[in-house]
């Protein structure tokens, strides 16, 4: 068992002090000249890293290691409904590449359902190495426990390093439970992938509410898994495929459930923020609802979607389909106008791809200055209806 | 008599944490805490159930420390019946998998229960993975992101279930699990008249040596397949152009930018 173990002996006051102040979690207790460390401990090690020399010290005894040379292949779970695979499934598969040519191995996309052999011949088109392709009527809609059960089978097959999932709403219901019936780690939601060359799978998130980036690995237990938000990744572009398909038996795989899918709602196509090419994005530097007519020339001469950072959410000024930000949509504009935000790391994260990125705001030491390739220190209230002048002679000249 | 067990957490109150770039340092803001606020949405969701079905009773759980006890007290002062803290210093350093695995067998400790209600996520963690491995180390179904119960009947419960693109009406048969979306159910406000008639429950503490798997090899930092091998700042560094000056030079300047990348 692992833990942080307190040599006493050197403990003073001071000491005790230090500890408490270095340790995030608040989980040392002094008393009776006795630092006991509580259950919030969380085995961060900073209280050995950085504590006074030889004071915290880990004490964990070694597991067994695991032979990693037996686990190959990075597999991408292509996910689909109603016979329609989602994109973030092919932006996968392009991260999956690069990784591959760090650490030598093949890339494969797992495809379950009902007549998707259009799906397999899409994922094989983006390059992979082969498509494994799991059908019968059962997986026609995405089934919890059904679909578990196939990748359970899959790996038991196989033996693969790595699986990647989109982090869409049934990516992140999905992982997790395979994920305990693999008895492997799944890091959610990750920014950054990477590769060792000896197959370790490098996972980048944020963590504590995103104003930290931790860097995550799994170094004793297989698959390596993470889920990926849509828009994380670029798609590769299409090239003559070369892999092959091969379609997997699916008899011994059980199909017993005790989820029964009523009915589906398809919701109303709204204009959806990520797919937009140019973005206008408002913040808390509007003041009333009514301010936001001040957008409306540029927003027609962009031909913009509009969006919002979470606080005009919460004002109910927008749907909360217009969020950008880790709770909201990940954007990834060719032009992206952030108008009075002040950039809290969660909206960041969910735009900081953009391709060029402009920024109005009076506060000039902002964090969503820091990426944007036009800072502009000014007031929204000053800026935009300069601005609107020049683009409505735009627009009056050209009627 | 149908049986919710109620998962909740105890976060801190402000995500506002930074990282000393010097000393790699945590700094976090303050000792405040608070109930993670997506399981004020799965307590009300349990409430909820109770409201149309009589006898149903409600367990609220929780893992932490000790004095994350305070928030199984809101849960029972908003409508709970029961509640459980599962503590131990040898949990320390649990990822997503050993957390999972350990609520998971406090609830095998409970023993009972039809339904198991979670919020989407944590805002400390983020994942939204607990309530799906939950489920599969009971061996359960999950339901994820209920928008709305439907109809809860003697042998299963209908509710549906909102996705990116669709939303979907789903029976699931007891036992199961259902994590919960916000704004799902406007929360209630613990009452002061609960709280009085609760001022004298001690809320049981559970610790490895109540649970079935008494291994401490599966709890905590040795359970959990995933480590944090480094923390560190977001990264700042880029090409940025700082513009100042009057309304008039600035929005000209932005028109420019605009007119120089073929927008306007």
């Amino acid at each position: 068992m692992a833990y942080i173990k307190v040599n006493q002996d050197k403990v003073t006051k001071d000491i005790a002090d230090q500890l408490i102040d270095i340790c995030p979690f608040n989980a040392f207790e002094y008393q009776d000249a006795y630092l006991s460390i509580n259950a919030s401990c969380r085995i961060c090690k900073m209280c050995v890293k950085k504590g006074p020399e030889g004071v915290c010290e880990l004490i964990d005894n070694p597991k067994p290691k695991i032979d990693k040379s037996l686990y190959n292949g990075i597999v991408v779970f292509v996910e689909q409904h109603q016979n329609v695979a989602h994109p973030v499934s092919f932006e996968l598969i392009g991260k999956a590449k690069e990784l591959a040519k760090k650490s030598k191995e093949e890339v494969y996309a797992l495809v379950v359902g009902d007549d998707v052999a259009h799906i397999a011949e899409e994922a094989l088109s983006y390059g992979v190495d082969k498509v494994f392709v799991y059908e019968d009527q059962s997986f026609k809609d995405f089934n919890v426990e059904l679909y578990t059960n196939v990748v359970e089978a899959f790996f038991k097959k196989y033996k693969n390093n790595v699986f990647l999932y989109g982090g869409t709403p049934m990516g992140r219901s999905f992982a997790p439970k395979v994920a305990a019936r693999l008895k492997t780690g799944l890091t959610a939601d990750c920014t950054m992938l990477d590769m060792t060359e000896g197959k370790d799978l490098l996972q980048i998130r944020p963590a504590f509410g995103g104003n930290i980036m931790a860097k995550i690995h799994t170094p004793n237990d297989r698959p390596q898994m993470a889920t990926i938000r849509y828009k994380m990744f670029d798609k590769p572009e299409k090239i003559k495929p070369f892999g092959e398909i091969v379609y997997e038996k699916v008899d011994d795989i059980s199909k017993n459930t005790t989820i029964n899918i009523l009915d589906h709602y398809p919701k109303p196509k709204v204009d959806d923020i990520s797919d937009a090419e140019v973005i206008i994005a408002v913040g808390r530097a509007f003041k009333k609802q009514k301010d936001l007519d001040l957008i409306e020339p540029l927003r027609k001469k962009l031909n913009a979607e509009i969006a919002c950072t979470r606080p005009l959410i919460e004002n109910g000024w927008f749907d909360a389909k217009k969020q950008i930000g880790l709770s909201g949509r990940t954007v990834k504009p060719k032009l992206i106008i952030n108008l009075g935000i002040s950039g809290a790391v969660q909206y960041i994260e969910g735009m900081k791809d953009s391709e060029l990125i402009i920024s109005v705001n009076k506060d000039k030491h902002n964090k969503l200055f820091d990426i944007s390739h036009y800072a502009i220190v000014g007031d929204i209230y000053e800026v935009l209806p300069e601005l609107n002048k020049m683009v409505d002679q735009i627009l009056e000249a050209k009627r | 008599m149908l049986k919710i067990i109620t998962c909740i957490k105890q976060v801190p109150a402000s995500s506002q944490v930074e990282v000393d770039p010097k000393t790699g340092v945590l700094i976090r803001d303050g000792n405040n805490v608070k109930m993670n606020p997506y399981d004020l949405y799965a307590l009300e969701a349990s409430f909820k159930v109770k409201e149309m079905k009589e006898d149903v009773s409600v367990h609220a759980i929780t893992m932490g420390p000790p004095s994350a006890s305070s928030v199984l007290n809101e849960a029972l002062y908003m409508g709970a019946d029961d509640a459980s803290l599962i503590t131990d210093r040898r949990f320390a350093g649990a990822d997503v998998l050993a957390t999972s695995y350990t609520l998971s067998q406090l609830i095998r400790h409970i023993k009972d229960y039809d339904i198991i209600f979670c919020g989407k996520q944590t805002t400390d963690g983020d994942t939204a993975q607990v309530g799906p491995e939950i489920a599969e180390f009971l061996g359960i179904p999950h339901v994820p992101y209920i928008k709305k119960i439907v109809e809860v009947k003697e042998d299963s419960i209908v509710v549906i279930s909102g996705y990116d693109l669709y939303d979907e009406k789903i029976e699931v048969k007891f036992p199961c699990l259902i994590t919960v979306e916000k704004d799902s159910y406007v929360p209630r406000l613990p009452s002061f008249r609960r709280k009085e008639t609760f001022k004298t429950y001690q809320i049981p503490m559970i610790s490895l040596k109540h649970l079935e798997d008494q291994d401490p090899e599966h709890y905590g930092l040795s359970g959990s397949p995933t480590q944090v091998e480094e923390i560190f700042p977001p990264n700042k560094k880029m090409e940025s152009k700082l513009l100042e000056g009057t309304s008039k030079d600035l929005s000209k300047a932005m028109f420019d930018i605009l007119k120089e990348s073929k927008y306007v």
